[in-house]
């Protein structure tokens, strides 16, 4: 699946999107967040305080509890600041 | 009834006055515009901000905003609708966002206009990243903004 960053969540990583293949038993938005931090001092940075994070699959709004089976694009980014 | 939705997302400026006559010209149908825009402040609490980059989400930034102009619709008796929501680097008095509701009266317009505007401030995929004189910092959420959104949800 594809995994996009934004904001402060991609400069933590230094990356804007990438395509990654996560194990078994990586089935929610949450796991998928713990097993990103795993993957670098970036990560790690980006994903500390994993209850701030918000997160989208296929551009909707999930909760972390959301599965991610089936998502061919995931976001993750910081609470929003628009308008 | 399928009503005219404009949305755009743009580095440009927009014109407010050209906005509103494209929204209702050939229309005899409404009787009220209520018009919002949202300007990049130079002084917060006495803090100087030499200017705002915008990031935004491409693809769900539109739909989402898509999605909120449909409820919009649903919700009250609206006869058009212009969201312009700018990204890039703005500098102090520039224009940031732009929400036009139309309805045959005004109540309806003011109350889409305030309720699109909540919905951009605390769920629209854009992000804020100031240049102060200190440095560069990401804008903080609002608790305040969850807040103003969470009282237009139905009980």
């Amino acid at each position: 699946m594809k995994v996009k960053y934004f904001a402060w969540v991609r400069e933590r990583i230094g990356i804007a999107e990438e395509t990654v293949e996560p194990p078994a038993g990586v089935s929610t938005v949450a796991d998928l967040i713990g097993w990103l931090s795993t993957r670098g001092e970036g990560y790690a940075f980006a994903f500390e305080k994993p209850g701030v994070i918000r997160a989208a699959i296929d551009r909707t709004h999930v909760r972390p509890d959301t599965a991610i089976a089936g998502a061919h694009e995931v976001a993750f980014f910081p609470p929003m600041t628009g308008g | 009834m399928t009503i005219p939705v404009t949305i755009r997302i743009q580095e440009g400026d927009f014109d407010i006055a050209a906005e509103i006559a494209a929204m209702t010209k050939g229309r005899i149908d409404i009787g009220a515009v209520v018009s919002f825009s949202g300007l990049c402040r130079g002084d917060d609490s006495g803090d100087r901000v030499a200017a705002l980059t915008l990031e935004h989400y491409p693809g769900m930034a539109e739909e989402e905003i898509g999605r909120h102009a449909d409820e919009a619709v649903k919700r009250w008796p609206i006869t058009a609708l212009t969201i312009i929501h700018r990204v890039g680097r703005l500098v102090p008095g520039d224009n940031i966002v732009l929400v036009l509701a139309a309805s045959a009266h005004r109540q309806a317009a003011f109350a889409a206009a305030e309720f699109l505007m909540d919905y951009l401030k605390a769920n629209a995929p854009f992000w804020k990243r100031e240049e102060r004189a200190e440095g560069e910092r990401w804008v903080e959420a609002h608790a305040r903004d969850d807040a103003a959104l969470a009282r237009w949800d139905k009980s």
